[in-house]
């Protein structure tokens, strides 16, 4: 048994059990697609300074959908408290947090991947700094709200309230990074400054919390 | 202990008079602000009251995840507590002087920001330990109070860039301080340290009292089913 | 009944379990020797599914200490630990198989033999190793033999069931009792929570009646508690 192999059977499974429950994959996808709507109704894409908030917009968007695919991923494991079976076997925790981490940073890219086009058409965005930088910069800002957003949604699986408790939890830690993925991107956009700051800012967060995460995943796992 | 206490609570009280009676009456007027600016006898002390027992939070969840030592997270329950009444008083009253001062009810500078991201941290982890349903509460809020300490100089690091790139106006005063006021506000800070230690030892006092409680309580049965 | 074993396979030393207000545990002690098949009797809020999720290693107690197969740390003896609750602790959309190879890869059950194990598991309960059906749409009484070959998937030395019979139709339920007794009989120790005890009559070792969170009586047959 090798953590390897643990963490390949887990994804492997959790990406079986997501297709098989395409619904939820349908709901979630048309979810992101409302929000893109509602919140260009709510900020007039046509005003001149869209390309300046535009980074702030699509980041909160991003958020919103993340939270709701986060909730989900945890869910399943309540069911039929299959949970149990898994802390009853020899298996360690460390496995479990990095594919259920790694299995929610892909469903929230694919919404992202999704929600994106939809505001460069409604804002007509276009970006005046190198545009290449939006991908780390996205990759870097996915994981930092997955690998804590993870870590609190099994966090409020010891909680009542809990899926209103994972976006308690998770937004005055994520204030940081929140505050790196919209400088950053809106400075790429606007291309008035440079990004470097903050996609360093970025990498610290994600190096800091993904190391903080996998320490103490398995005390929160193991706090019936 | 009990003398203690009551020794700790007249010093408060005589500290807390005379150091009122500075702030309003024996301090200078400060020249551009008028009496207004004597909330910032208040405002200042609080701030650092309250991150001082956040940090006294962060040192007690640590030696309790390491060691889980009962006493250790009843003090981080307690300091956390008072920690986030210290840190309200600081931003209202923050707010408070703001407005007549500078016509805002607030600004993103850099001491508010970080003020209001550890209001939030430390309410947050208020609100887990009471709709915790687990028997380890105490593990997860000690969990989230290391998590909350490894985010601080994130924020703190993110605000100082932002404000860098967007200045704004700083509250709280740069500047030399009047050595008057200095004394008067050091002789705040020492009154408010000593409220701090008063109201947190109540309720330590009185956690354990409810801890005792809920332990006689539970084992009650025990006494009944033994006949 | 077989005596494998001579040291016991559980001790417990005044386990006390507390959620705030209310203690499920209020001091349980007792030790139990290996190869036999127990039965944990009482009324709800007993403490029973407490006290097997404390030997499953699942739940903590607030004081007292426990031994687990000679062991006192909590994960040391989970590879030899079987447990069964009454939620299935399967995914419902999956196969019986797909379920117990997932499963067979957190107990480290080497490759080449994970689909042989997992098929005389299913076997082992009288199911069909070859249905795709996935385990939600089962019966209830389908469900519980599953979660049983999951809980024998590791051959495990301990075996834990929480209330194995509930809302089970009688063939299922006389079937299961059967294994529980062959389990015991290649060695291995058995605990039974359930409120119908008679399906175990025939087979159990030892009734553990329990009250208020703590063990009244231990007798070797049903009629034995007054």
């Amino acid at each position: 048994m090798s953590f390897l192999a643990i963490t390949r059977a887990t994804l492997a499974k959790d990406i079986r059990l997501e297709w098989r429950s395409k619904d939820a994959i349908n709901a979630m996808l048309f979810f992101s697609l409302l929000v893109v709507v509602i919140f260009s109704f709510a900020f007039d894409p046509t005003a001149e300074e869209s390309r300046r908030i535009a980074g702030g917009l699509v980041w909160v968007a991003f958020l919103f959908a993340a939270i709701v695919a986060l909730n989900q991923t945890w869910a399943r494991e309540l069911r039929n408290q299959v949970l149990d079976a898994y802390r009853v076997s020899p298996a360690p925790a460390i496995p479990l947090f990095i594919s259920k981490a790694v299995g929610n940073f892909v469903f929230v890219a694919v919404l992202e991947a999704l929600m994106t086009p939809l505001f460069i058409a409604f804002y007509k965005l276009r970006a005046l700094g190198p545009a290449w930088q939006l991908l780390p910069i996205a990759l870097l800002g996915t994981w930092a709200l997955v690998v804590n957003g993870t870590f609190f949604a099994a966090m409020s699986l010891r909680t009542r309230a809990r899926e209103i408790m994972l976006p308690l939890l998770l937004f005055p830690l994520s204030i940081p990074a929140l505050l790196g993925m919209v400088n950053s991107t809106t400075a790429v956009l606007t291309g008035e400054s440079s990004p470097t700051f903050w996609i360093a800012l970025l990498v610290a967060y994600d190096v800091v919390f993904t190391v903080a995460c996998l320490l103490l995943f398995e005390t929160v796992l193991e706090a019936e | 202990m009990k003398h203690g206490f009551t020794v700790l609570a007249v010093i408060t009280a005589v500290l807390l008079s005379f150091a009122l009676y500075t702030a309003l009456v024996m301090a200078p007027v400060e020249q551009t602000m008028g009496n207004v600016y004597r909330i910032f006898y208040y405002h200042v002390p609080s701030a650092i009251v309250a991150f001082g027992l956040f940090f006294i939070n962060f040192g007690a969840s640590l030696v309790y995840l390491i060691r889980r030592n009962t006493k250790a997270d009843m003090l981080a329950l307690v300091c956390a507590e008072v920690g986030v009444v210290f840190c309200t008083v600081n931003l209202i009253t923050g707010s408070i002087w703001a407005r007549p001062v500078w016509g805002i009810w607030w600004t993103w500078d850099m001491r508010l920001t970080l003020t209001l991201v550890l209001w939030l941290i430390y309410v947050s982890y208020l609100v887990l330990r009471r709709f915790s349903t687990s028997s380890q509460t105490a593990l997860l809020a000690a969990v989230l109070a290391i998590f909350g300490a490894l985010d601080v100089p994130l924020v703190y690091f993110s605000i100082w860039f932002f404000r860098t790139q967007h200045p704004s106006p700083v509250m709280g005063g740069g500047g030399s301080l009047d050595p008057h006021m200095g004394y008067a506000l050091l002789l705040n800070f020492v009154a408010f340290a000593f409220l701090a230690w008063l109201v947190c030892w109540t309720r330590y006092r009185l956690e354990v009292a409810q801890r005792a409680v809920h332990e006689a309580e539970a084992m009650q049965s025990l006494m009944e089913g033994a006949r | 009944m077989s005596e494998t074993q001579s040291t016991p396979v559980v001790v417990a030393d005044g386990l006390i379990k507390q959620f705030g207000r209310f203690a499920a545990l209020r001091g349980v002690t007792g030790e139990f020797a290996g190869g036999k098949l127990y039965v944990i009797l009482g009324d709800n809020g007993a403490g029973k599914t407490t006290l097997l999720r404390t030997i499953a290693g699942l739940a903590y107690v607030t004081r007292g200490k426990i031994s687990v197969l000679g062991s006192t740390e909590i994960k040391a003896s989970r590879a030899e630990i079987g447990y069964m609750a009454h939620p299935s602790l399967l995914y419902d959309e999956m196969s019986g198989m797909e379920n117990l190879r997932y499963f067979s890869e957190l107990y480290g059950i080497p490759a080449p033999d994970v689909d042989k194990r997992c098929r005389d598991a299913i076997a082992s309960v009288k199911l069909d190793p070859d249905l795709e059906r996935p385990v939600g749409q089962y019966s209830q009484g389908m469900r519980q033999r599953m979660s049983l070959a999951r809980a024998l998937l590791n051959d495990p030395k301990l075996l834990l069931l929480d209330e194995p019979f509930s809302n089970v139709d009688a063939r299922s339920a006389a079937e299961m009792a059967m294994l529980v007794a062959q389990a015991r009989d290649r060695g291995k120790t058995v605990f039974v929570v359930t409120h119908q005890p008679a399906q175990l009559e025939a087979y159990a070792d030892e009734f553990i009646w329990m009250e208020l969170g703590r063990i009244v009586d231990r007798t070797a047959t049903l009629g034995g508690h007054q």
